[in-house]
């Protein structure tokens, strides 16, 4: 079965991006397709490769980047919320004139059509949030 | 077309699982996840309000959260399922569509 993942909550807030984590890896280790993952609102603050939680903590970021690596997952971030949040890709960087990008390997920056597409697109959408 | 409703807020703390049991339609079920799995203890002010759906709905909680703030299978109301992560996954994938209560 075809599952999508939408995400309103960033890291380390309470524990929802902990549990979109495990339910993503749950499916697909039983062998289901997972259309896309979408992070939204504070959501995308899970694709910023510049968090360095302490060493005995779970690192959502490398946990999210690895699992897409495994699985040639399809993570996209929410551009609108992304640029609030300072969250940029090399693009978006040059676009806006900063010195900097931040974005973490296996993640991508598009547009609230990437969420409507994947609504559409998979058989369930799960959403976790606060 | 059951659906199945996910809570992951405690009722003590937010309204969103007590207007949640009311709105449950024939044949939806409810897992309980996160903050949420606190709702399900026997006992409390809440218990009620799940007995009251509990014979025509099926209750489940995400075992990993109940473990996580400490409580066993006999601190939750009658007729809870506990399930994993897996199992998570296959009532998403039993029901036609799953209705996050955030």
């Amino acid at each position: 079965m075809k599952f999508a993942v939408l995400i309103n909550e960033g890291p380390y807030t309470h524990q929802a991006s902990d549990s979109a984590y495990h339910f993503t890896k749950a499916c697909l280790d039983k062998g289901h397709d997972v259309f896309r993952v979408f992070f939204y609102n504070d959501g995308v603050n899970n694709g910023t490769r510049l968090t360095v939680p302490p060493q005995d903590d779970r690192n959502l970021q490398k946990n999210w980047t690895e699992l897409a690596e495994k699985h040639d997952l399809d993570m996209v971030v929410c551009i609108a919320a992304a640029q609030r949040r300072g969250i940029l890709d090399e693009n978006e960087a040059r676009r806006q004139g900063k010195d900097a990008d931040n974005i973490a390997p296996g993640f991508r920056i598009s547009g609230l059509g990437q969420l409507v597409e994947a609504g559409i697109a998979a058989d369930r959408l799960v959403v976790f949030g606060d | 077309m059951p659906t199945l409703h996910t809570v992951n807020k405690s009722p003590f703390e937010r309204t969103a699982f007590g207007s949640c049991l009311k709105h449950l339609a024939a044949g939806d079920a409810v897992l309980v996840l996160e903050d949420g799995v606190v709702g399900l203890r026997k006992a409390t002010a809440f218990a009620g309000d799940l007995d009251a759906v509990s014979g025509d709905h099926k209750l489940y909680a995400l075992g990993p959260d109940l473990d996580a703030r400490g409580l066993k299978p006999d601190d939750l109301v009658s007729g809870v399922t506990v399930v994993d992560y897996g199992g998570f996954v296959d009532l998403v994938a039993e029901h036609d569509r799953t209705q996050a209560w955030l």
